[in-house]
């Protein structure tokens, strides 16, 4: 099934982080999914945490250049959830015959590949900048996360200038590569 | 470190495209000749797109948490309790999941069971027992439940039930929200909590382990609100040698104790809580921490099994982020609201102590 013409503008949206693409997007799909979840040994925390996962898989095969979803978000998003899902519930060992669904699916399996992947290294940013200790995860995901002006930085955390904060800044870049990169080797 | 950061800068600015055309030849010459220059700017620009990535997924998160906040908000999707009575059970098993082990929920499924029979012999109760005996036939057969609301399973507290743990409990809003330790609801399904003689059935809000703290709901019709509370939750913290007070039921009747804060962090460092001088006793467990002004700063939690009178409690700014955490999980707790002032602040002790009692609890927690 070919994506309609306004699914790919909100694919589109999603690509870019538009805040409304994501809203409809979230509204016609989280019920379906929360509600499969419920019924399949699941809590609401689960089926916002894997509904979430999935909406950020899609993210990022939106925004792959060669990018064509071959099928509708919705068939997609369920498709992730579903292959999310089941493979928590083994992890826990709940795995007893979850419910059968007559719903479409699509494979799945090499985008979420994919996506672990992803999600290992950004693991690893998350451990790096943990181990940074503050002041310095501040500064950094102030300036490179939150996009906060290294002015305004400055001011909150008590630099006499901006100069000073950009400085401290670069130093903390570098720690945190080391602690990045340090991880990589061990990783890899 | 210095030439490091003029390095860093220059490759930023290289990568940026920011170079004029003379410095940038010049810079790549460099990078032909230097391998060691050539190598930090690919790694560099490596490390770059990671946290470019990291931060757009960072900002993907956040940005999907407010959504789904903000359609919860507009009712569009639901997470509440009360409207989907449905997944209530479900909602239950899976947050007792997380803070009993399986032996408790047998347990509680048998409570169930006897609770069921109980009423069964009492009329008003009769459709909501037959539903009720359902659900334990579903809770057997693996959690694939069509639930009903399980207000009207603890309606009853069964005369066989098994009571778990208890201790004391305050509350931090008249509507009747309070504030225990996680641990005194350990392995428990249900709660009730008593004061001067009165027993209140309750709901179970909220557990946190991590911060050792819960919140109960008193859902009674016997329980008249209470419009303003005398005491204030205190958002500082407080200094050391501050003398403090507290109520609680380390029996069946309300103890006062008093004592002074003598560190500001608990056991072994921990900053979520401070430690007082002043003997507790496990009943003592949720109690209110209150300062002079008689306002709360914190809840007692743990003492020290070898010395004697070192108490630990958990600092009040910890309750407040407790009832943020709740908010935010399910949007029909908006309305709790924390009381802000003391109003007994120039009161003497003696009188203090009547107007808080009335807010403290015992609780007995039961399977």
């Amino acid at each position: 099934m070919k994506p309609e013409l306004n699914e790919q503008a909100l694919l589109e949206g999603l690509a870019e982080n538009n805040s409304k693409a994501i809203e409809i997007i979230y509204k016609e799909n989280f019920n379906i999914i929360q509600s499969y979840i419920l019924n399949n040994n699941g809590s609401y925390d689960d089926a916002r945490d894997i509904f979430q996962e999935a909406m950020i898989a899609l993210y990022e095969k939106a925004q792959t250049e060669s990018f064509v979803l071959t099928c509708k978000i919705n068939t997609y998003i369920y498709s992730v959830c579903k292959r999310l899902w089941l493979k928590k519930l083994q992890q826990i060992g709940r795995y007893n015959n979850p419910l059968e669904s007559y719903e479409e699916t699509i494979q799945v399996e090499e985008d979420l590949e994919i996506h672990e992947k992803r999600n290992l290294d950004f693991s690893m940013m998350e451990r790096a900048l943990s181990s940074l200790g503050e002041p310095c995860r501040g500064l950094i995901e102030n300036f490179y996360i939150k996009k906060v002006s290294m002015q305004d930085i400055a001011k909150q955390y008590g630099y006499t200038n901006a100069d000073n904060a950009k400085t401290q800044k670069y130093k903390c870049l570098m720690r945190l590569k080391k602690l990045f990169f340090a991880q990589y080797n061990i990783g890899e | 470190m210095m030439d490091d950061i003029q390095l860093i800068q220059t490759i930023e600015r290289y990568l940026e495209g920011k170079m004029q055309p003379e410095e940038k030849a010049f810079f790549e010459q460099q990078r032909k000749t230097v391998p060691e220059i050539d190598q930090m700017v690919v790694e560099h620009n490596m490390f770059t797109h990671q946290m470019e990535d990291f931060a757009a997924n960072q900002r993907l998160k956040y940005k999907l948490h407010d959504v789904h906040n903000k359609l919860l908000v507009e009712g569009v999707i639901t997470e509440s309790e009360n409207i989907n009575t449905k997944a209530k059970l479900v909602h239950l098993w899976n947050r007792y999941r997380k803070v009993t082990a399986i032996a408790a929920v047998v347990g509680g499924a048998m409570a169930l069971i006897i609770s069921g029979m109980i009423s069964y012999f009492a009329p008003t109760n009769k459709q909501a027992i037959q539903q009720l005996g359902q659900e334990v036939e579903k809770l057997k057969q693996g959690q694939r439940y069509q639930g009903n609301k399980i207000n009207e399973v603890v309606s009853k507290m069964p005369k066989d039930a098994e009571v778990r743990g208890g201790g004391t409990g305050f509350l931090i809003d008249g509507k009747g929200y309070i504030v225990t330790n996680a641990h005194v609801l350990k392995g428990a399904f249900f709660a009730n909590v008593y004061n001067d003689g009165k027993e209140y059935k309750t709901k179970i809000v909220f557990i946190d382990n991590d911060k050792d703290l819960a919140v109960l709901k008193i859902d009674d019709k016997d329980y008249t609100p209470i419009k303003s509370l005398p005491y204030g939750i205190a958002k500082h913290g407080i200094e050391l040698g501050e003398e403090i007070f507290t109520l609680g039921y380390p029996r069946n009747e309300i103890v006062y104790n008093v004592g002074y804060l003598s560190a500001k962090t608990g056991y072994g460092g921990d900053t979520l809580s401070c430690q007082i001088q002043m003997s507790a006793n496990p009943g003592n467990s949720g109690g209110p921490l209150l300062n002079k002004h008689g306002e709360v700063v914190g809840v007692i939690s743990t003492k020290e099994r070898q010395a004697d009178g070192v108490t630990f409690a958990i600092t009040s700014k910890y309750i407040f982020r407790l009832i943020d955490d709740i908010k935010k999980l399910d949007t029909s707790y908006q309305r709790i609201k924390l009381p802000a002032y003391s109003s007994i602040k120039s009161a003497d002790r003696v009188n203090q102590i009547k107007q808080i009692e009335d807010c403290v609890f015992l609780i007995k927690a039961y399977n």
